[in-house]
C-alpha cells in the first residue's frame, strides 16, 4: 500500500469517526447505507474487479444473507450478529453452489446468467419457497444486534458497527490483493488462457472468487436485516445488482479505493438531490453514459503494476 | 385439449412479440458485440408512443382498418427507430473501442435513462390503451373462437420477420450487415462503411423492438414504463436460446420461448412463470452454449 493511499485512509477514518457527532440522525443513516453498499461493493468487486467475471446478480447473495438472519432469528431465536458468520457461510456455500455449472461461460454470458439467477432467487422469495420467506411482504421483526450488552439501536450507533466492519474489509482485501491468492485472480481477469496454461486452476480460482465475495454480500445482508428489522423481496431487485455493478465500474473496477469512492458518490451523492428526487435518476443515467464516454477505467482506476528494471532482471537471473 | 391449443397461440403471439424484441437485441449483438441494455426500453417507447398516436385527433376514426393500424405501426416504427440511432450515435459510436464493460455500463445508463425520461412524460402510473378503439372480435380458427388481435400479432410478427430474414440475406446492404457482424475490419477493407450499417442495425432493431411494443399495447391493452426490463430480458434470452447474433435463431427461440411460457403457466404454475424462462436459459447455456442454431466455436476457458 503507497503511503498516500495510508494517508487517504487515515483521513477517511477521522472524518468518518466524527461524522456522527455533527450529523443528524438522518444524514447518518445515508451513510450508514453508503457503508452497507461500500461493503457490498466491495465483496462485489473480487468476483467483478479481481477475477474479472461478470456477475450482475449480487443482490442474490445479498438476499441469501439477509434472509438466513431473519429466519435464523426470528424462528429460531438466534441473536443477530451470531447470525453474521453463518449467513456469509450459507450464502458462500450458495454461491459456490449455483454458479459451478455456470462458471465456465464467458463475459457476457455470464452476465445474462447472474441476472436469470439473481431473478430466480427473487422470484423464490416471492413465492415463499419452503414456506420460509414469508412472501412478497417478507419477514419482520428481527431483532436488533446486541454487543457486549449494549442494544444497538440508533443509526449512531449502527454507523460504527458498519463501518468498523467496512474497515475491516478494506484491510483484508488489501491484504487479499497481495496474497498468492489474489494475484492468481488477476491472473485469471487479464489472461485467462495463460493463467490455466501456467498452472492456475482457474475453474476452482473463479468459484472461490464467487464464495468469498458472496460471504461478505451475505454479512452485508446480515447487516441490512438488523438495521431494518423488516426485508421483502424487494429489496433484492435487478436493479440493486446494477446499482452494485455501478459502483465497482464507475469508481474503477478492481480498485478498492475506487469502489470506496464509488459508493460515496453513486449511494451518498442523490441524496443531496432529494428535493429533485423525480429528475434524480434521469440525471443519474445521463452521468453514467457521459462518465463511460470520458472515462472509460471509473473514477480512481486501478494502476496496474509496473516492474521495475531490477526486478526484470533478477527474474531473468533466476534459474 | 381446447384450453391447450388456446395456451399455444397465445404462446406463438407472446413469442412473436419476443422474437421481434430479440431481432434487434441479436443484431446489435452480432454487429457490435454489446449487449444492449435500452433496447428494453426502446419496446416500451413503442408501447407508448403507440398509445398517444393511437388516441390522436387523425387515427381515431381509421382504426380497425387495416391501413389504420399499418399506419400506425409504420409511425411508431419511425419514431422509435430515430431514439435508436441518436443513442447510436451520441452513446455508443464514442464507446466502441472501449472495453467491453464500459459500454455495457452506458446502455445501463441509457436504459436509466429512457425509462426515467418516460415517467416524468407520461407519469408513473400503468397506462391503458383505448379499449373502445381497438378491435374486439374473435375469429373461427378450426374450430376454435381465437381474439382477432392475437391474430393480428401473430401475422403481423411472422410478416416483420420475414421481411427482414429476406431483407439480410437477400440484398446488398443486408450482405453488408453480415460482413461487417462476421469481421469489422475485413469488411471495411472491402469497402464496406462499417458506421452506416451499425447505424442501419440501430435502425432496424429498435423499429422493429417499437413495433414488438405497440404490438404488446394493443394485444394487452396495458403498459406501464419500466415493462421493458422484463421483456428485454426475455428476448434477450429468446436470442441466446436462439444462438446470439443469428437471425433466424432469434425467430425460432422467441417462438419456442413464448410457447414454453404460455404451456409452463397453464400447466405447471402461474407464479414462476418467469423464473422458468431464466431457467430456460441457464439449462441452454449448460448444454449447448452457443444456442440451438448457433455454430459451435472452440473457445473454452
Amino acid at each position: 500500500m503507497s503511503r498516500g493511499l495510508l494517508v487517504s485512509y487515515a483521513i477517511l477514518t477521522v472524518v468518518l469517526a466524527g461524522a456522527p457527532l455533527v450529523l443528524d440522525a438522518y444524514w447518518v443513516d445515508v451513510l450508514n447505507s453508503v457503508g452497507l453498499y461500500a461493503l457490498l461493493a466491495l465483496s462485489l468487486n473480487i468476483i467483478l474487479g479481481d477475477a474479472g467475471l461478470f456477475n450482475m446478480g449480487h443482490a442474490a447473495f445479498y438476499a441469501v444473507g439477509a434472509y438466513t438472519t431473519a429466519i435464523l432469528n426470528t424462528r429460531l431465536g438466534l441473536p443477530t450478529l451470531w447470525a453474521l458468520p453463518v449467513s456469509g457461510l450459507v450464502a458462500a456455500l450458495f454461491a459456490a453452489l449455483v454458479a459451478r455449472p455456470v462458471i465456465h461461460l464467458r463475459g457476457d454470458y455470464l452476465l445474462i446468467v447472474t441476472i436469470g439467477l439473481g431473478e430466480i432467487v427473487r422470484i423464490a422469495l416471492v413465492n415463499d419457497v419452503f414456506g420460509l420467506t414469508g412472501g412478497a411482504n417478507g419477514l419482520f421483526g428481527i431483532a436488533r444486534p446486541t454487543l457486549f450488552g449494549l442494544k444497538i439501536r440508533r443509526p449512531h450507533e449502527f454507523f460504527y458497527l458498519i463501518w468498523a466492519f467496512v474497515a475491516l474489509t478494506v484491510f483484508l482485501f488489501h491484504r487479499l490483493e497481495q496474497s498468492r491468492f489474489g494475484r492468481a485472480l488477476n491472473y485469471l481477469r487479464e489472461d485467462p488462457v495463460a493463467a490455466e496454461g501456467s498452472g492456475v486452476n482457474t475453474g476452482r480460482y473463479k468459484l472461490l472468487a464467487f464464495a468469498l465475495g458472496a460471504a461478505w454480500a451475505g454479512m452485508a445482508g446480515n447487516l441490512y436485516a438488523a438495521k431494518m428489522t423488516i426485508i421483502s423481496p424487494e429489496s433484492f431487485s435487478f436493479w440493486e445488482s446494477v446499482l452494485l455493478f455501478l459502483i465497482v465500474i464507475l469508481g474503477g473496477s478492481g480498485s478498492i479505493p475506487g469502489v470506496l469512492l464509488g459508493a460515496f458518490l453513486v449511494v451518498g451523492l442523490p441524496e443531496l438531490f432529494r428535493g429533485f428526487a423525480s429528475a434524480r435518476m434521469l440525471v443519474f443515467g445521463l452521468v453514467m453514459m457521459v462518465l463511460m464516454v470520458f472515462r472509460t477505467q471509473g473514477l480512481l482506476p486501478l494502476r496496474t503494476v509496473r516492474f521495475k528494471k531490477s526486478d526484470l532482471e533478477r527474474a531473468r537471473a533466476a534459474p | 385439449m381446447e384450453h391447450f391449443f388456446q395456451q399455444l397461440t397465445n404462446g406463438l403471439a407472446v413469442g412473436g412479440i419476443y422474437a421481434l424484441i430479440a431481432l434487434g437485441y441479436t443484431m446489435v449483438y452480432g454487429v457490435m458485440k454489446l449487449i444492449n441494455f435500452a433496447h428494453g426500453d426502446l419496446f416500451t417507447y413503442g408501447a407508448y408512443l403507440g398509445m398517444t398516436l393511437l388516441t390522436s385527433f387523425f387515427l381515431q376514426d381509421r382504426l380497425g382498418m387495416v391501413a389504420g393500424l399499418v399506419i400506425l405501426a409504420v409511425m411508431v416504427m419511425g419514431l422509435v427507430a430515430l431514439i435508436g440511432a441518436v443513442l447510436e450515435r451520441a452513446v455508443y459510436r464514442p464507446l466502441r473501442e472501449s472495453p467491453r464493460l464500459s459500454a455495457v455500463v452506458s446502455a445501463l445508463g441509457a436504459s436509466i435513462f429512457l425509462q426515467n425520461a418516460l415517467m416524468l412524460l407520461y407519469g408513473a402510473r400503468v397506462h391503458v390503451y383505448p379499449e373502445d378503439l381497438l378491435p374486439q372480435a374473435t375469429v373461427n380458427v378450426l374450430g376454435l373462437e381465437v381474439p382477432l388481435m392475437r391474430i393480428v400479432v401473430v401475422l403481423a410478427s411472422v410478416v416483420m420477420m420475414a421481411v427482414l430474414y429476406l431483407f439480410v440475406q437477400k440484398t446488398k446492404i443486408g450482405t453488408a450487415i453480415r460482413a461487417a457482424a462476421i469481421d469489422q475490419g475485413a469488411a471495411r477493407l472491402m469497402g464496406i462503411d462499417v458506421n452506416r450499417v451499425i447505424l442501419l442495425v440501430f435502425l432496424i432493431g429498435p423499429a422493429l423492438g417499437g413495433a414488438a411494443g405497440l404490438l404488446v399495447g394493443l394485444y394487452y391493452g396495458q403498459v406501464s414504463f419500466t415493462m421493458g426490463w422484463l421483456y428485454g430480458m426475455k428476448a434477450f434470452t429468446a436470442a441466446i436460446l436462439g444462438g446470439i447474433g443469428n437471425i433466424p435463431g432469434a425467430m425460432v427461440g422467441g417462438l419456442l420461448l413464448g410457447v414454453i411460457e404460455a404451456l409452463g403457466a397453464a400447466y405447471l404454475s402461474l407464479a414462476w412463470k418467469d423464473a422458468l424462462s431464466f431457467l430456460v436459459l441457464i439449462f441452454i447455456l449448460i448444454v449447448r452454449p452457443t444456442g440451438l442454431l448457433g455454430e459451435r466455436v472452440a473457445d473454452k476457458v
